[in-house]
């Protein structure tokens, strides 16, 4: 008879070590193909598991291979003739020719086809954002500590039931009884059958009785035994124990500060988003412990939360200034400087009232900046005026004003974006590692 | 009452142990089947995926390679370009088969038919697998290798492990024993075979047989031969030439550490332990095929299944024994389900109800009526170049409308050089054997020669066969992976043919 065994709840995801490794091998080639294959892609799409190919090179696996098309004699045998003879000639495809299909052709050439496989959106993201890091992250200042994370700390005698660690446990247990020497269950009730025996059928004689009064002493002794050995002791006992230990963390904040007037068209509107999604995405991923601040404007800037920042409408005329306050007024309330790191991102079209870019100078050269670790700023543009400012130096009024800034502060950037392909070069090229960016101006 | 085992397609534990017990009952009973004890497990999806990508081990050391694998048939099944199989089934003891959660009771029977008992009785009985593998201790060796290559990971990096797997796998097709043979005896032995038989000659000594004539051998020759041999005496203890690269490269590379040598070890053994399975894929199926395709009838026959299971599994067997044609877009070669299966069959039929022809070609068993003795004594002593060789009829060759054709490399056409006619069976069987004889598709590299005394180039042969040359890009990529191992230069040379075909 066979052995069933059901392995349906064993766990799956034994080939995960295998697939990392040949990730890690891979990794130049994947991250170029996801690059590419990301471009265009819109960001709702980016979260998503996708199919990419890659080129063969770091994941060839050489064998030595005959090579029947460069020399000698080959003889195959092909089922399913319908009217061929003896004798009969068929002309050979030309190089190149009638390739592509059956094993022979894949496996005897020395070329391979494209890999192709399914990347997971969690390996995907990682790729993507994995030179990417925020800048400065500096101010470490450990507040007091308040996080804590469990861990492991051996066995203890004393804890609550639901932390009872039931091997060692009975390994105790099973040591114990050993020692003791404790009765079995079986060896009682073999002495309790004999004892059944004796005394079923004729009415026992004398010698018959002294055998049954020994056999119920010693069931009473065994059982007596039984008593006094328990199958459980306290002293086996043992539960898991556990102990805290404190997670040092520095703290940080990013303000997503966004144009939502009339003047951004849905154009606009849309690649703004788009652009702090992406943003949204790689903090939540790469940095845990982050506060995100959402500020959308028009004439009049207020706090909103995730949900209202992404789909809500609204429109209105344009005060760029009033963003910045509020930002500022967030900080005033809630992040004292000496303890977080504070990142900026802002989007807008670039226009704003008439008077009011220098006041945004002025908010940010006295106010702001100072205090920010970054500040990022993105203009969106349409296609045309794109050409129109291809320079960095010309540009709208806000554009104008805040490249001064940028030039009193090295960690003020500023970037155009007029199509959607323009995200993630410009996402990338903001959020570079520094180390990677220094090699690249090296 | 219905002596049906199961209806419909949903399947329970108690109804598979009725189901295999009932099979088990045929094969054991009928057929007569000699197996291992089997265990089987009944699997999800996600891991027959992950039981592929490991050479369908449940255990496998961890590689890069085993994840591209797993990716590719990942990605195809989810795409649903191809169906998962429906089993693997270990070369183990107790035999090991995996069964998927989703196949219906009518598969699952089939399974169970085919894997438990075809594969299981092939496994256990035939001469390769006897003499290559040891199903006894196959798993818990597996363990060890992962187990060590874990170790060896944490010791030294998983790079460098990486490195040496990489290097072992490019020449695992060189890394297997084809021939047992007893070991050669070393320079101390040899001497001293010499030394005995010189003294049992001077014992023996009589003058009287030197005036017999033609009988004038000289001693001394003998003594002059082993001095010779003194001077290329480095590379005697090497036994060369050796067909075994891995082998060779673990007793013998200049630069492996003790870990690496263990784990060439283990890569040689893995690959040792694969080689029977794949000389005999059409036995093997053939085998399994044949075996469930007579129990499943059994079985309707005794009116233990139904016509609607059986219908089923008429289906899905027809779809695993078809043949497209060479000109069909789905031929791949030829599907070894297929051949094992028509051959087979066609033995049973030779043997029930012979035609003259068949009198002809098969007179040992021809109309005797003892196919099961046949088959098993098949299953057991041949392996699938000398099967066909010996039992292809022309019957299935007609069936199959074989033909074969020869490509030379010179000539522009390629010349159809025999059809299923009275003058082209021999040669067709021949031709079609000789293609699943590995040592012809497999090129025949062998070490020749380690010039330990000098630069320590090692020096690798290329035993043409038919004139047909190695791949040349693979070729330098596969030697630089040899190079890695022996740490110093490796030439390959490539004579022209030397051997007669």
């Amino acid at each position: 008879m066979a052995n069933f065994i059901d392995r349906r709840l064993n766990p799956k995801g034994k080939s995960l070590a295998n697939r990392q490794r040949f990730i890690r091998r891979a990794r130049a080639e994947i991250k170029e193909a996801v690059q590419k294959s990301l471009k265009d892609r819109t960001v709702s799409d980016f979260a998503k598991d996708q199919k990419i190919s890659i080129p063969t090179k770091s994941t060839k696996e050489p064998r030595f291979r005959l090579d029947p098309s460069a020399g000698g004699e080959n003889e195959r045998v092909l089922p399913g003739n319908k009217d061929f003879v003896e004798g009969d000639q068929i002309k050979k495809p030309r190089q190149g020719e009638g390739q592509g299909r059956g094993k022979d052709a894949s496996t005897s050439g020395d070329f391979e086809d494209d890999f192709s496989f399914t990347l997971s959106q969690d390996e995907i993201l990682d790729i993507f954002f994995e030179d990417l890091e925020l800048p400065n992250l500096v101010k470490t200042a450990l507040k007091e500590i308040k996080v804590y994370s469990w861990r492991r700390a051996g066995f203890t005698t004393s804890g609550s039931p639901t932390q009872i660690n039931l091997v060692r446990t009975m390994r105790n247990s099973f040591g114990r009884r050993l020692a003791m020497r404790r009765p079995k269950e079986e060896e009682i009730d073999a002495l309790r059958e004999r004892v059944t025996a004796l005394r079923c059928g004729a009415t026992p004689d004398a010698e018959k009785r002294e055998l049954i009064a020994e056999l119920e002493e010693e069931i009473a002794r065994l059982e007596h035994r039984r008593k006094w050995v328990p199958f459980l002791d306290p002293v086996d006992v043992r539960f898991n124990a556990f102990e805290q230990q404190p997670i040092p963390t520095s703290q940080a904040v990013m303000f997503c500060l966004m144009d939502v007037s009339g003047s951004m068209g849905e154009r606009e509107k849309d690649l703004a988003k788009r652009f702090f999604m992406l943003l949204h995405l790689f903090l939540r991923r790469r940095y845990e412990r982050l506060d995100v601040v959402f500020i959308r404007h028009t004439h009049d800037a207020q706090e909103v939360d995730e949900h209202t920042f992404f789909y809500s409408r609204q429109s209105g005329g344009t005060i760029v200034s009033t963003a910045l306050e509020e930002m500022k007024k967030i900080v005033a309330e809630r992040y004292a400087t000496g303890e977080w790191n504070i990142y900026a991102a802002q989007a807008s079209d670039g226009y704003t009232q008439t008077g009011d870019a220098s006041r945004c100078v002025d908010l940010l050269n006295q106010d702001l900046m100072p205090i920010c670790q970054y500040y990022a700023y993105i203009e969106i543009l349409d296609e045309r005026e794109m050409e129109v400012f291809s320079s960095d130096e010309s540009g709208a009024e806000l554009w104008r004003a805040y490249r001064t800034v940028a030039k009193q502060w090295k960690n003020f950037a500023t970037k155009r974006i007029a199509k959607p392909q323009d995200i993630f070069p410009v996402f990338r090229e903001l959020f570079a590692k520094e180390t990677a960016a220094a090699e690249a101006k090296a | 009452m219905s002596k049906l085992l199961f209806t419909g397609a949903e399947w329970d534990f108690a109804q598979l142990k009725n189901v295999f017990s009932a099979i088990e009952d045929v094969a054991v009973g009928d057929l007569k089947l000699d197996t291992y004890p089997n265990q089987i497990e009944i699997i999800a999806s996600e891991q027959m995926l992950d039981a592929y990508s490991a050479h369908g081990m449940p255990l496998m050391y961890h590689h890069w390679s085993f994840g591209k694998i797993f990716a590719r048939e990942e990605t195809m099944y989810q795409k649903g370009w191809q169906a998962l199989a429906y089993e693997i089934v270990i070369n183990s003891n107790p035999c090991i088969s995996y069964l998927m959660e989703e196949n219906t009771m009518t598969m699952q029977a089939l399974v169970m038919a085919h894997a438990c008992f075809g594969h299981n009785h092939f496994f256990k009985n035939n001469y390769l697998f006897r003499q290559w593998t040891n199903a006894e201790s196959i798993l818990d060796y597996l363990a060890f290798a992962k187990k060590y290559v874990m170790a060896c990971e944490e010791k030294y990096g998983a790079d460098q492990v990486e490195q040496i797997l990489d290097s072992a796998h490019a020449i695992m097709e060189q890394g297997v024993f084809r021939y047992r043979r007893p070991p050669r005896p070393s320079k101390t032995q040899q001497q001293e075979r010499l030394r005995k038989r010189q003294q049992y000659e001077e014992e023996s000594f009589n003058d009287l047989w030197r005036t017999l004539p033609g009988s004038a051998r000289d001693m001394s020759a003998d003594l002059a031969s082993v001095d010779e041999d003194d001077i290329v005496g480095l590379q005697a203890p090497l036994n060369l030439p050796e067909e075994n690269l891995i082998y060779f490269l673990e007793k013998h590379s200049p630069v492996l550490t003790n870990w690496q040598r263990e784990v060439l070890r283990i890569v040689r053994n893995v690959a040792q332990y694969f080689y029977p399975q794949m000389q005999t894929k059409v036995m093997n199926e053939g085998c399994a095929t044949f075996v469930h395709h007579y129990i499943m009838n059994a079985l309707y026959d005794r009116g233990q299944i139904g016509a609607g299971s059986m219908l089923e599994f008429m289906h899905s067997h027809s779809s695993v024994v078809m043949q497209p044609g060479f000109d069909d877009s789905r031929y791949y070669g030829i599907n070894p389900y297929a051949l094992g299966f028509a051959m087979m069959s066609d033995i049973k039929r030779v043997s029930e109800e012979p035609t003259p022809e068949d009198e002809e070609w098969f007179p040992e068993f021809a109309g005797k009526g003892d196919w099961r003795d046949v088959l098993k004594h098949a299953w057991t002593n041949y392996r699938d170049e000398s099967f066909i060789q010996q039992f292809l009829s022309p019957k299935v060759m007609r069936d199959l409308k074989l033909f074969a054709v020869r490509d030379t490399a010179e000539d522009p056409v390629y010349t159809v050089s025999a059809i299923h006619n009275e003058l082209g069976y021999r040669r067709l069987r021949t031709s079609l054997a000789r293609l699943y004889d590995l040592a012809t598709h497999q090129p025949d590299i062998q070490v020749v020669g380690a010039n330990l005394a000098g630069d320590r180039t090692l020096t690798l042969r290329h035993n043409r066969h038919r004139d047909i040359p190695l791949a040349q890009g693979a070729k330098e990529a596969v030697i630089k992976h040899v190079r890695r191992l022996w740490g110093y230069s490796v030439v390959l040379d490539e004579p022209e043919d030397t051997e007669e075909s």
